[in-house]
């Protein structure tokens, strides 16, 4: 049920980080790097899926069961034209399968198992995004003017949740600051808002007050603007599946997962701190930063270790990172800040 | 006419010792279920995504089933005058304390690798982990003096001892409703269930002694 990394991305195909952080000559980079992966693409999603295809063989274990229903729930739309990143290189990913059938959507119900068979009949087309509040003017972005707004770039990121579980995703997306650079936002914007789809039609959870629909979540504009957080339209090189947030969504890998708006339809800026769904839901529970801290426990779930999904029944757990492995980009956002207190 | 008598007479008469040998082989065999669903499920591979939480799960569930189910032959009595079921009770209280126990190794086995501190730690620091674990130190003696030995043994005390499972069904429950984030449903279910078995024992009793007033 593992897929290694290494043998999907050739060091060539790697961007350098100087390079990467470079951004002038990365974009100019990123044109030419457009032209080569629109052409390698095809093959290398073939040889992703077959090398999933090869590790469960190995285990003896024959997927054909998992693979067939995936294959009924989303259309595997291919993402064509998207760069590789040196994130997450040496990680190992977790199991399609997995990624997309253990997912935490309450929209769509509130066990892990639902959102894959109650969001088969969504539909995240035609979709534009709304952006509001302390702008120079609001304005609407489509989906399709969202995926041409800046190169797509392949993010394999850890996601840690709050209830103790981590995966690792090839989550194919743009920078959210490219979003923001966009939608010009004014002096007076301190803090971004991200506001979900609630369509009681077509998502049966909405109809049971289990949260404050719609769901909302936020971020200072400093992490907003982090090189790290990105709009992800994608995962493992195909549009994203319904069940994980199509057509696109929030993706903050030093935090909880609960931070990454799904199905986003709207984005105002603001002067306030969003109260977000979870805040409002438990306030003890649930802070507005929620970053990821083995050393501030939860009322309920233990958060010095995780377990990592598709490791296997005997893996065990493994250790919490402190920012989830991400504290060298985003530590400095919060020195001074009492991380106890700003949990 | 003549049928539904006959159904009648079928559910209020007591069966015979034969029969109840094979109601209990029944429900030995129904009890097994749960676990054999499991390993077919884990030969499958298709314990879902999260195998440990959902084998944690699975045998949360079937122990809170159990426990009610258990605890709902005593109302059937109250109600109905019949007795016969009780005789199912050790036999289901043992299989609470099987699946009880299949729930906590599975928690500090597959999810803890039986690192103490950690285990510790999370028995102490989260009070849905703390009242389960309560409960399951409260079965083992009650699982321990289950035999015929014990029962003749502690006598009078044995029946104060084993009042502890009303105590345990609470804390069970607790246990669940605590573990669940936002959606109480299910939980509130099983609340309910619980609410039911333990407020007809407590109207009979009341009942009973009102009716010793009147006399």
């Amino acid at each position: 049920m593992i897929i290694q990394t290494k043998s999907d991305i050739a060091p060539s195909e790697i961007t350098p980080k100087e390079v990467f952080e470079n951004r002038r000559e990365f974009i100019q980079k990123a044109g030419f790097g457009l032209l080569a992966t629109a052409i390698s693409l095809p093959l290398h999603a073939a040889t992703l899926r077959s090398g999933a295809e090869n590790s469960d063989k190995s285990l003896g274990i024959a997927n054909t069961k998992s693979a067939a229903t995936s294959s009924a729930f989303n259309l595997h739309q291919k993402i064509s034209g998207y760069s590789k990143t040196t994130y997450g290189t040496g990680e190992k990913l977790t199991p399609y399968d997995d990624v997309t059938t253990y997912n935490n959507y309450y929209e769509f119900g509130t066990s892990k198992s639902e959102p894959a068979i109650n969001a088969k009949l969504f539909k995240p087309h035609p979709w534009t995004i709304s952006i509001e509040g302390e702008v120079k003017k609001n304005k609407t972005i489509s989906i399709e003017d969202i995926y041409k707004l800046a190169p797509l770039e392949e993010r394999i990121y850890r996601m840690r949740c709050v209830e103790g579980w981590s995966m690792v995703i090839p989550w194919v997306g743009l920078p959210l600051a490219q979003l923001i650079k966009w939608a010009e936002p004014n002096a007076n914007a301190k803090y971004i808002e991200f506001i979900s789809m609630a369509d009681s039609q077509q998502m049966t959870g909405v109809n049971l007050p289990v949260l404050d629909w719609p769901y909302v979540e936020g971020l200072r504009m400093d992490e907003a603007m982090n090189p790290l957080t990105i709009l992800a339209v994608g995962l493992y090189g195909e549009q994203l599946p319904n069940q994980n947030g199509a057509p696109i969504r929030l993706v903050v890998p030093w935090k909880y997962g609960f931070k990454g708006a799904k199905a986003i339809v709207k984005i105002r800026f603001t002067e306030k701190m969003p109260l977000t769904t979870w805040m409002k839901a438990g306030p003890n529970e649930y802070g507005f930063y929620a970053n990821v801290n083995p050393q501030v426990d939860h009322p309920r779930w233990t958060q010095s270790s995780e377990k990592r999904i598709g490791a296997g029944l005997f893996a065990g757990r493994i250790k919490t990172q402190m920012f989830n492995g991400y504290a060298e980009q985003v530590g400095q956002m919060y020195a001074g800040l009492d991380l106890r207190k700003n949990f | 006419m003549l049928y539904t008598l006959k159904i009648h007479h079928f559910l209020s008469a007591s069966p015979t010792k034969k029969q109840i040998v094979w109601v209990k082989f029944f429900v030995f065999l129904l009890s097994l279920v749960p676990l054999i669903r499991l390993f077919w499920l884990g030969l499958q591979d298709d314990l879902t995504a999260n195998p440990v939480e959902f084998l944690e799960r699975s045998t949360g569930y079937w122990t809170l089933f159990i426990l009610l189910s258990t605890l709902s032959l005593t109302p059937v009595r109250l109600m109905t005058g019949r007795v016969w079921q009780l005789q199912l009770r050790r036999m289901l209280g043992l299989f609470m304390f099987f699946y009880a126990c299949l729930h906590i190794t599975a928690y500090m086995w597959l999810d803890f690798s039986f690192d103490w501190t950690a285990i510790t730690k999370d028995i102490v620091k989260h009070k849905y982990v703390l009242v389960g674990f309560a409960a399951f130190v409260l079965t083992v003696p009650l699982a321990i003096t289950s035999n015929k030995f014990m029962l003749k043994r502690l006598r009078e005390r044995w029946k104060k001892l084993h009042q502890l499972v009303y105590f345990i069904a609470i804390l069970g429950v607790l246990h669940f409703w605590w573990l669940v984030k936002k959606d109480i449903r299910e939980p509130l279910l099983y609340a309910v269930i619980l609410f039911f078995l333990l407020g007809i024992r407590i109207y009979f009793k009341y009942s009973k002694q009102l009716n010793k007033v009147d006399c």
